[in-house]
C-alpha cells in the first residue's frame, strides 16, 4: 500500500520550546493508527502539523503524496468535544454540509449533489432521522457520528480524530469503532489520538508511541514492550498517573 | 381606539427631525441585531464593546482636523483591535485583560482630547447618542455603512459560520480566518459609527448584544437568529424612540430598556429555554 502521510524527521516548537523533535514515521492507505502517548508528549501538535496548522520548524510532512496545501480538501479532521460549541444554532445536516464547503468557493452556495452528498454521509453512519435536530441536543456517541458524516462528505481520504474516545461510554465506543473500520475499509486512513491505552492493542492496527520524540511504530506487540512503556512515560511529571494506566494494561 | 392610537403613532411624524430619527433607529436596530449575533456566537460580546469606546479618540481628532468623523472613529477602532491582537498574539497577556488595558486606554486618549481642546462637539452625545439631531447627509451615511455590513454579511454567511462554529475546519480547509476576524473588527467598528447618534458609544453594547441574545433563546438557526435579531433590534429602536418623545426621556437609553425588556421576557418566558416554562429554576 502506498503512503498517505510521510514523516521526515519532524520538528514542531510552541513559543520556541519544541514539541515535537526530529519525528519520522509513515503511514499508509486504509490503515486505522493509534497516536499514544502521555499528557503533553505533542500528541495534538503532531495532527495540527499534519494538517497544516502548525508550521514545521524543521523536517518535511507529505500528505498523499504532496504538500498539504495541494491536498487539503481530502485531510478531514474531527474535533476534540471541548472545542464545539454545543448550544450553537446549527442543525445537524449544517454541520454535516460544512464538509462541503472546502468544494464550494466563496459566494456559491449548496447545490443539489452537496445535499445528496450530506444525505448519503448521514446515512451512513445512521443518523439521517436527525438531520433537523439542532446539534447539541444529541448523545455523546450521536455527536461524534455527525462529526464522522462530515468527513465523509468532505470526501477525506484522511480522518484524523482528535481523543474521540474521551467521556463516551464503552457500548458508544464500540459503535464509533465499528463505524471507523467500516471507513477504512473503504480505503479511507484513520488516524486517531487517544490518551487512553485500553484497547488500543484492538482497536488499531498500528500504534504511533511519542513523547515528543517518536518511541516506536508498529504494531501493538512492537510497540508495547516494558523499554518502550518505560522510555515514553517515565520521561515527564505525569509518571505516576500513567503508570497507573500501564498496570491496567499490563 | 383605533384612532387614537394612530394619532398617537403619527403625531411624532409631523416633526422632520423625528422621521430621521426613525428611520436611523431602523437601520441601527437592523444592523446591530444582524451583527451582534455573529459577536455572541463568537464570544466577541467584550470586543463590541472595546471597539463602540475605542472610536472615541478618532471622533475627536476627526472633528479638530475637520474630517468626517466616520474617518477617524473607523481609523481607531480598527487600531485598538489590532493592538489588542497583537498583545495577545505577543505576550502572556490573555485576551480579556488585553481588550481591558487597550479599550480603556483608547476611551482615555479621547477624553483626553476633548477635554482639553474645544472641538465643538458635544461629549454627552457621543456617548449617549442625540438621535434627534441626525441631519440628511448623517441618515445617509447610517444608511450606507448599515448596508455594507449586511452586505459583507450575506455574501459571507457560509464563510463566517465555519469561522464561528469550527475556526479549525475554517483553517484547514485553506480560509484566511485572521483576515476573516480583521474584516469583523472592520465590520464593528463601521456599526459602531452608524450607532453613535443613536444610542451612543456607552450603550451600543446593548444594542449589539440584546437583540442577538434575545433571538438566542428562542430558535435553532443561525440564519433565523439573525433576522429575528434584526427585527428584535427594530422593534425595540421604534418603541423606544416612541416612548422617548412621549416621556421625554433620552431615546438611547430608552431603546435599551426595551431591548432588554424583551431579553428579560425570552429568558423567562421562551419556549424552549425559558426558566419559567422548562423549569430551569427548580434544579438541574
Amino acid at each position: 500500500m502506498e503512503a498517505v502521510v510521510e514523516l521526515e524527521e519532524v520538528t514542531v516548537s510552541y513559543n520556541e520550546e519544541p514539541v515535537l523533535k526530529e519525528v519520522s514515521f509513515s503511514i499508509s492507505q486504509g490503515e486505522k493508527v493509534g497516536i499514544i502517548g502521555p499528557n503533553g508528549a505533542g500528541k495534538s501538535t503532531l495532527i495540527k502539523a499534519i494538517m497544516g496548522l502548525l508550521a514545521v520548524d524543521q523536517g518535511n510532512i507529505k500528505v498523499l503524496g504532496g504538500s498539504i496545501d495541494e491536498n487539503r480538501k481530502k485531510v478531514a479532521y474531527i474535533p476534540q468535544k471541548e472545542k464545539i460549541d454545543w448550544d450553537f444554532p446549527i442543525s445537524v445536516e449544517e454541520v454535516v454540509m460544512m464538509g462541503r464547503y472546502a468544494h464550494l468557493g466563496l459566494f456559491k452556495r449548496p447545490q443539489k449533489e452537496d445535499r445528496q452528498l450530506v444525505n448519503k454521509s448521514l446515512e451512513e453512519v445512521g443518523m439521517a432521522e436527525y438531520k433537523e435536530r439542532q446539534l447539541g441536543k444529541l448523545s455523546g456517541g450521536q455527536k461524534q457520528r455527525v462529526f464522522l458524516a462530515r468527513a465523509l462528505a468532505q470526501g477525506a481520504e484522511i480522518l484524523l480524530l482528535d481523543e474521540p474516545f474521551a467521556g463516551v461510554d464503552q457500548t458508544t465506543q464500540e459503535a464509533i469503532y465499528a463505524l471507523l473500520a467500516e471507513i477504512s475499509e473503504q480505503g479511507k486512513t484513520v488516524i486517531v489520538v487517544n490518551h487512553d491505552l485500553k484497547r488500543v492493542e484492538e482497536y488499531f492496527e498500528n500504534l504511533v508511541l511519542i513523547n515528543q520524540r517518536l518511541i516506536a511504530y508498529g504494531t501493538a506487540e512492537t510497540v508495547f514492550t516494558h523499554q518502550h512503556l518505560q522510555e515514553a512515560f517515565t520521561t515527564t511529571q505525569k509518571t505516576k498517573s500513567a503508570q497507573k494506566e500501564l498496570v491496567v494494561i499490563g | 381606539m383605533i384612532e387614537q392610537l394612530s394619532i398617537w403613532l403619527l403625531e411624532p411624524m409631523e416633526y422632520t427631525f423625528m422621521q430621521r430619527a426613525l428611520i436611523a433607529s431602523l437601520i441601527v436596530g437592523i444592523n446591530c441585531g444582524a451583527l451582534g449575533s455573529i459577536l455572541i456566537l463568537k464570544r466577541l460580546a467584550l470586543m463590541g464593546d472595546a471597539i463602540a469606546h475605542a472610536v472615541l479618540p478618532g471622533v475627536a481628532i476627526a472633528y479638530l482636523i475637520g474630517i468626517n468623523f466616520f474617518w477617524g472613529a473607523v481609523t481607531t477602532g480598527v487600531i485598538t483591535a489590532l493592538a489588542i491582537g497583537f498583545v495577545t498574539e505577543h505576550s502572556k497577556i490573555k485576551e480579556d485583560s488585553a481588550i481591558g488595558i487597550m479599550f480603556s486606554a483608547a476611551f482615555a486618549l479621547g477624553i483626553l482630547i476633548m477635554s482639553n481642546i474645544h472641538t465643538g462637539v458635544d461629549l454627552f452625545h457621543i456617548l449617549f447618542g442625540n438621535v434627534l439631531g441626525v441631519s440628511a447627509g448623517d441618515l445617509k451615511l447610517i444608511a450606507i455603512l448599515a448596508l455594507l455590513v449586511i452586505t459583507l454579511i450575506i455574501l459571507f454567511f457560509k464563510e463566517l459560520k465555519l469561522f464561528i462554529f469550527d475556526h479549525i475546519l475554517a483553517r484547514s480547509i485553506g480560509l484566511p480566518t485572521s483576515l476573516i476576524h480583521y474584516l469583523l473588527m472592520l465590520m464593528l467598528s463601521l456599526t459602531v459609527v452608524a450607532s453613535l447618534q443613536t444610542v451612543g458609544i456607552v450603550l451600543v453594547v446593548a444594542m449589539l448584544i440584546t437583540p442577538g441574545a434575545t433571538a438566542y433563546l428562542l430558535v435553532n438557526r443561525l440564519s433565523t437568529m439573525m433576522v429575528l435579531a434584526a427585527f428584535f433590534g427594530l422593534i425595540s429602536a421604534v418603541i423606544g424612540l416612541y416612548l422617548s418623545f412621549y416621556l421625554n426621556v433620552a431615546s438611547g437609553a430608552a431603546i435599551v430598556v426595551v431591548a432588554t425588556i424583551f431579553f428579560l421576557l425570552a429568558l423567562f418566558l421562551s419556549p424552549k429555554e425559558g426558566i419559567l416554562t422548562t423549569k430551569k429554576i427548580f434544579g438541574n
